[in-house]
């Protein structure tokens, strides 16, 4: 197997006395699909923020490729071409779906008026569309707000933005949990297009065939700590389930 | 990459822009705009002499021309979710310590100075009113106190301090100048205040639809943590936000200063209220991430348009504020039920 893209090692994190990591551990490589469960409270959400720079682990390392990395902010790891779905969507409901793609990162038209800081909606525009295409999200229109948009569509636009700046990593926080079934299969599609444009995937879901139909590998987490890691091909929901309950453990349980 | 699957499930023809008739009659603005233009229509279908009078339109553009200035500072803080009481009393502090700073050079009275005066007044008017707005903006960025009472505050202070500055007098001695050729002057008929606030007007416009400032703005009042997380500086913009809409106090204390010849403390203290209220007759959302310079064009003239119109056909100007506030609650009705609507989805 290839070099690990990213490494986390004993992660601990602290919110005044509460323990929410204890010791975890992650590794997820290039071009995988690595799906990250546990039951409620096992700290996947809080390890997800420790990688993604949102929060800064109380103590532990982070290994990117290879070298050891600080994130200080969710920038830090953007720089770095990690990208995050966040479970709450984090769009901006009043822009249209092209706006929020490019929300932080606008394109500015050349010259005199760029440097006055004038946007170019048109080439942001047709980028969107085109992106939005590949990525299979369907809106009948690329300048509506996003809050006249279904639940689903927005959960398309959010997953489609994060996959289109990630170079290298994407976390996605439940992807799925809002969606019908026709867009679930479509963002598992775009999971499945992203891991073979060679870009890790880190896929937190509850719904454990879905989780064994799209990764290559799985690792579980229970009570702050890296409990199980699995191949999607040989296991079954019976035994994730049982590394999630602690009705059997692997590693890491000392 | 197989392109046969992703065709049968996004419509690729279907994923284009809105018609422009559409995107109008879908905006406020387009419908405020008509407000406005059936107020005027019906005023000058009553009255056609008294109302279609060069003079009568001059005074109307000239005394709205300050309060335009207000509410295009006021439109980006109340769509960034925000609001400014402060902006009133900004303007009489800027008014009353440009005027004392242009006397303070002159000797004492700067009715004859020259322009690197009023340059200088103007200079003074504009910091001063930045100051404030940056003071407003750390506060509500930085120590994270609600904006309602950190412009409670400075709107309490900055008219204090106004009155501090000069005993509670107003001051006297505007250059001459200043007031033959920016106050009162006119160019083709148009008064040239109301150029300034104009240029001050379109300037805004452009700033909010087209620039990354504008779109920033939206942005923080529509989803304050999504702008955050795709690393825009909440604070930082917050904090330039309510410097413009100080720097605009400053700006229309000037104007002031022009206009009356005269830097008055009193009169002022209902400002922050219409400007408010101008924003939001022009459908710029109370609760922030909508809004638009144009609209608040509208909206600043539709009150001013009532007050007017209502003495010409000899209605008692006292429906005025009757009338703006049926369509101000009116205004904020539609646009809660239209979120409500749109958050049901």
């Amino acid at each position: 197997m290839s070099e690990p893209l990213l490494e986390a090692r004993d992660l601990t994190k602290n919110y005044g006395t509460v323990e929410a990591l204890r010791g975890a551990s992650f590794t997820a490589h290039p071009g995988e699909v690595v799906s990250l469960i546990g039951d409620n409270g096992a700290g996947k959400s809080t390890l997800v923020k420790c990688m993604s720079g949102v929060e800064q682990p109380t103590s532990g390392t982070l290994l990117f490729d290879g070298k050891p990395i600080v994130l200080s902010s969710p920038n830090d790891a953007r720089d770095r071409g990690i990208e995050t779905v966040f479970q709450d969507l984090a769009v901006a409901p009043d822009l249209d779906p092209a706006a929020n793609m490019f929300l932080g990162r606008e394109i500015l038209k050349p010259g005199v008026l760029g440097w006055l800081g004038v946007l170019d909606k048109k080439a942001m525009r047709r980028q969107a569309k085109e992106h939005f295409t590949r990525f299979g999200a369907s809106l009948q229109s690329i300048d509506v707000p996003i809050a006249a948009l279904s639940g689903g569509q927005r959960q398309s636009v959010a997953v489609a933005r994060s996959v289109a700046w990630a170079s290298k990593l994407v976390f996605m926080d439940e992807p799925t949990a809002a969606l019908g079934v026709v867009q679930r299969e479509r963002v598992l599609e775009v999971i499945k297009r992203v891991r073979d444009e060679g870009v890790a995937v880190v896929l937190i879901s509850h719904n454990m065939p879905e989780v064994l139909s799209v990764s290559d590998r799985v690792e579980v987490l229970r009570l702050g700590r890296r409990v199980a890691r699995f191949k999607a091909a040989d296991t079954t929901v019976e035994e994730l389930v049982g590394a999630m309950t602690g009705a059997l453990s692997h590693e890491d349980a000392a | 990459m197989t392109s046969t699957k992703e065709t049968t499930l996004s419509t690729v023809s279907g994923e284009t822009r809105t018609p422009l008739l559409k995107r109008l009659t879908g905006a406020n603005t387009l419908w405020i705009g008509l407000v406005l233009l059936v107020l005027v229509a019906v005023f000058g279908a009553i009255r056609p002499d008294a109302v279609f009078q060069v003079t009568t339109l001059q005074f109307l553009l000239a005394e709205t021309a300050v309060l335009l200035v207000l509410s295009v500072g006021m439109t980006f803080v109340i769509i960034t979710s925000g609001i400014d009481l402060s902006v009133g009393s900004v303007l009489v502090f800027a008014s009353v310590s440009s005027a004392m700073a242009m006397n303070a050079v002159s000797g004492g009275d700067a009715t004859n100075a020259g322009w690197g005066v009023i340059g200088f007044g103007l200079l003074v008017a504009l910091v001063s009113g930045a100051v404030w707005g940056l003071l407003n903006g750390l506060l509500i960025s930085r120590a994270k106190i609600p904006a309602l009472i950190v412009t409670l505050g400075s709107f309490g202070a900055a008219h204090g301090a106004a009155l501090l500055l000069n005993n509670g007098s107003n001051v006297s001695g505007i250059p001459d100048r200043l007031n033959r050729t920016f106050g009162s002057g006119t160019w083709f008929g148009i008064p040239n205040i109301v150029i300034v606030a104009a240029i001050v007007t379109a300037l805004g416009v452009l700033l909010l639809s087209t620039t990354r400032f504008g779109r920033y703005t939206y942005a923080v009042g529509s989803n304050e943590e999504a702008a955050r997380r795709v690393g825009i500086s909440v604070r930082g913009h917050l904090t330039k936000v309510y410097l413009l809409a100080g720097t605009l106090a400053g700006l229309a204390g000037f104007m002031g200063n022009a206009f009356f010849r005269v830097a008055v403390v009193t009169g002022h203290e209902t400002d922050n209220l219409n400007a408010i209220a101008a924003v939001v007759l022009g459908g710029t959302s109370i609760f922030g991430g909508t809004g638009s310079v144009l609209g608040t064009v509208f909206g600043v003239f539709i009150p001013a348009v009532l007050e007017k119109g209502l003495v010409i056909i000899g209605v008692k100007e006292f429906w005025q504020p009757i009338a703006v506030a049926i369509v101000l609650v009116a205004a904020v009705w539609l646009d809660q039920t239209r979120r409500r609507a749109r958050n049901q989805r």
